[in-house]
């Protein structure tokens, strides 16, 4: 059967045609949307960055879709299935709790922010505990855990171009050149219009990848004979696939905690991402925050049956070999297209995928720029920036960004990308207690807050590395590690998270009894609840220094 | 832009408040019903009975989809009415406090 050969020798001339003429067409849009419901003045960080702050239900609907159908859902999650089997499915039940969590709390921020003239979650930590450690903690937190997740979307861009035969094994460059390839497209296509570009290729978008989704989950199923032989081959496979610690069909009892706890931990986690966070303040009023999360789980219900191609893959026994000539389950979904799609369509699925993964790096690496420049060039650097020169600092910054995902593609392992996200993951959420308990009370002590983050961050990171993977032999091999009070492994953000609040609660009950001061509270119990067209919630609201 | 008052305060809830209290115990509920049934894992790790092809640890989770989201919207309607019942207390004081 002609199933089963591996990448094809050269390049695929029909395919990558397709590609290039869709990303040409998309590139074309993108500059267009500069002009997109005329904005007064692209120059000023909230036009830039925020796209006027007017997006209703629709355009967040895609928005923070886009954030959800990333690389992330095309590459690694079934590739972590391909070679893993169940855990990679823990994406499904992730993306489905995450919406009644974020229901729960980000009309809050919302209204706070709105009334404040927010644009970051450091902006509302700074307002709400008058700390200025603690929204440096929180930004610089940001800014380092959008990194790998960019680096997730670099990974894979390369992974579609390097089936799709660009770049060689024959020497160091051109066997990265798939890499700096795709980093170069998402360098130059963020610059000019911020997030109005995102939001109108997220149309385009979307719409390339629910045909390229339906084509994969009929088409694909029907080739390899149907659902269940699908998942038969994966139960007879995965056991066997010559690895350390080999995958299963159904989770298995050791594989329970770390399943629960990789959903919950992300699940948490997702919302605390600047860019997250961008596309929700981005929109008209507090209820379409709301309403978005009722229909999100749409995508939730495609994120699953796109991670069942780990599956299909091994069904169709794909050999998914790099340019360095070693297997790399990444691959898998990208050669499972190329070898079962005609070549035509196999552009387009590649094309939806290459730009899967740039919609979101690209709000990723703006969310994470406006980070830096309100929170830390502003408030470090240069206290008096007019707006212009803050949206030109902010420009230069989502390159540097984009630059240290470059860093932690060349650095970490990069056959199970996965990991990277989760890596951001552990940072992210040790800024959970400051910011979602912080919209409810005030009584955890700033500088109490500010120890548990340290804490948290430390302890993360350390058992992150210590973690090697048995078959690459590299550090952050894993985002799970033993606990030992329970003799179960879990996800480190959520132990590093607990560790967090146990110093937040104990140091906050010291400080408390030592009288130590609070600072002022910025915010209003009534803030909280504001809404649009109530009095001070303005759209585009400066904050008053 | 002074609002209905009226319209707000529906012969179920009883007053505002405790439509708010209502309505704080439902997307409580709404919060947790999802998250018990998803993250106890033990409660489907297994591969019978089997859908459509679907093993039950595929299927099951599929199934939560559709019911999370259901459950999220049931609250957004709850908690609608329930802004619209704070908005307009507050219109009320503002109303009392200075009248133009």
């Amino acid at each position: 059967m002609s199933l089963s050969i591996g990448p094809r020798a050269g390049v695929d001339g029909t395919a990558l045609t397709v590609v290039i003429v869709l990303f040409v067409f998309v590139t074309v849009l993108g500059f267009a949307a500069a002009r997109w419901r005329r904005a007064a003045n692209l120059a000023t960080l909230d036009e830039w960055g925020l796209g006027g702050r007017s997006f209703g239900t629709f355009v967040t609907w895609f928005l923070l879709g886009g954030d959800l159908y990333t690389a992330y859902t095309f590459v690694a999650v079934p590739a972590l299935m391909f070679a893993s089997g169940a855990i990679g499915f823990f994406a499904v039940p992730y993306t489905i709790i995450v919406y009644p969590i974020v229901f729960v709390f980000l009309p809050r921020l919302w209204s706070v922010s709105h009334r404040h003239g927010y644009v970051t979650p450091a902006d509302f930590v700074r307002g709400r505990y008058d700390s200025r450690g603690l929204s440096l903690a929180v930004a610089v937190t940001g800014i380092l855990a959008t990194m790998p997740y960019i680096a997730l979307q670099l990974v894979g861009i390369q992974a579609v171009l390097e089936v799709m035969g660009v770049g060689s094994s024959s020497n160091e460059f051109l066997s990265d050149l798939p890499l700096i390839v795709a980093f170069a497209l998402l360098a130059a296509y963020t610059y000019t219009s911020g997030l109005r570009a995102p939001a109108m290729i997220a149309f385009v978008k979307d719409f390339l990848i629910y045909i390229v989704v339906i084509v994969a989950i009929i088409y694909i199923p029907y080739k390899l004979g149907g659902y269940h032989k699908i998942f038969a081959a994966a139960e007879g496979a995965l056991p066997k696939k010559p690895v350390k610690v080999p995958g299963s069909l159904i989770i298995g009892a050791k594989g329970m905690w770390p399943y629960a706890t990789l959903a919950l931990g992300s699940a948490l986690a997702l919302f605390m991402y600047p860019h997250s966070i961008t596309a929700v303040l981005a929109t008209k009023d507090r209820n379409v925050v709301r309403r978005n999360a009722a229909l999100l789980p749409a995508y939730s219900l495609l994120l699953g049956l796109i991670a069942l191609l780990g599956y299909m893959a091994i069904a169709a026994k794909v050999k998914p070999i790099g340019l360095n000539g070693k297997p790399n389950a990444q691959l898998a979904v990208p050669q499972l297209f190329e070898n079962l799609f005609p070549s035509w369509f196999t552009g387009v699925a590649f094309a939806a995928i290459a730009i899967g993964a740039l919609v979101p790096a690209a709000i990723m690496s703006i969310a994470a720029a406006n980070l830096f420049t309100r929170n830390i060039y502003r408030e470090y650097f240069e206290r008096g920036a007019d707006p212009a020169r803050e949206a030109a600092v902010s420009k230069v910054m989502s390159l540097i960004v984009k630059l240290g995902a470059l860093l932690f593609v060349f650095f970490l392992d990069r056959t199970t990308a996965i990991n990277f996200q989760l890596l951001g993951g552990i940072w992210i959420l040790q800024t959970f207690p400051a910011i979602v308990i912080g919209l409810y009370t005030r009584w955890f002590h700033r500088w109490a807050l500010l120890l548990g983050w340290a804490v948290g961050m430390s302890y993360g990171t350390v058992v992150a590395y210590q973690q090697v993977n048995l078959d690459t032999k590299k550090h952050f091999g894993s985002p799970t590690a033993l606990i030992d009070s329970i003799g179960q492994k879990g996800y480190i953000a959520l132990t590093a998270l607990v560790l967090n609040f146990v110093v937040v609660i104990v140091a906050t009950l010291i400080l408390r009894a030592v009288k130590a001061p609070a600072g002022r509270d910025h915010t209003t119990d009534d803030d909280y609840w504001a809404d649009e067209g109530d009095p001070r919630i303005e759209p585009i609201p400066e904050l008053v220094n | 832009m002074r609002r209905m008052v009226r319209r707000s305060v529906s012969p179920d809830m009883g007053s505002p408040e405790l439509g708010s209290a209502a309505t704080n115990v439902l997307v409580a509920v709404v919060v947790i019903i999802p998250l018990v049934a998803l993250l106890w894992v033990p409660f489907y790790a297994k591969k019978a009975p089997e859908l459509f092809g679907f093993p039950f640890f595929y299927w099951y989770q599929f199934l939560w989809v559709f019911i999370t989201a259901a459950l999220t919207f049931v609250a957004y309607l709850f908690v609608r009415r329930n802004d619209i019942d704070r908005r307009d207390e507050r219109q009320v004081d503002r109303d009392g406090g200075h009248r133009r």
